[in-house]
């Protein structure tokens, strides 16, 4: 399951009859860090509740299809929870010491300023 | 199977009925010297793992149904167990 930021609804009258009353909304699949990662795809809502603005996280393949009251229907994305809360820790910087070197250069500058 | 570092935990009431009471782990996946791929999983915890654990996440849908106990959900990504070590 990814994250992804519900940004729009899509109507359709005209479907297969397994559809009916099911809501489609257009999902923009996000990065760990919330930001928009490739294009936008179009989503079931399993939770009935899911509206634009809202952070959601989504299934895709053949399991999106078992959210909906009928499981095997023609869908490939579906809304299966909204997010509350998303408790997250930075990635940790791996093999990144070059990254880490300036800092620790700027510490040892500071370090000279008290004792003078 | 994937191999992941859990990096937190998604919080939320309004789901699908099989993640109720079921912890979400917000997984970044690894290569197997332990880099982050820049991608991410969230899967559902079986283990008690976590955060900062390295883990086996299960992405396949009848499996992770096969262990929820379920042969109808909308899941396929699950943490089945926690690694200790890997050897290259």
């Amino acid at each position: 399951m990814h994250l992804g930021r519900v940004i729009g609804t899509v109507v359709a009258t005209e479907k297969t009859p397994d559809l009916e009353g099911v809501r489609f909304l257009i999902v923009q699949p996000l990065t760990r860090d919330l930001a928009n990662r490739g294009r936008p795809v179009i989503a079931a809502d399993g939770v009935h509740m899911a509206g634009p603005g809202e952070l959601i996280y989504y299934v895709g393949s053949r399991e999106a299809a078992q959210a909906m009251p009928e499981p095997f229907v023609p869908v490939d994305h579906a809304v299966v929870g909204i997010v509350d809360q998303l408790a997250v820790e930075p990635l940790p910087a791996v093999k990144k010491s070059a990254a880490r070197r300036p800092a620790a250069k700027k510490s040892s500058a500071k370090k000279p300023e008290p004792k003078e | 199977m994937k191999i992941g570092r859990v990096a937190g935990t998604v919080v939320s009431t309004i789901s699908a009925s099989i993640f109720d009471h079921q912890r979400l782990l917000f997984c970044d996946l690894l290569t197997p010297s332990g880099e982050p791929t820049g991608d991410y999983t969230i899967a559902v915890d079986v283990v008690d793992a976590g955060a900062g654990e390295t883990v086996l996440i299960l992405d396949e849908g009848t499996g992770a149904r096969q262990i929820m106990g379920q042969t109808v959900a909308p899941i396929r990504a699950v943490v089945v167990g926690i690694i200790d070590e890997i050897d290259l």
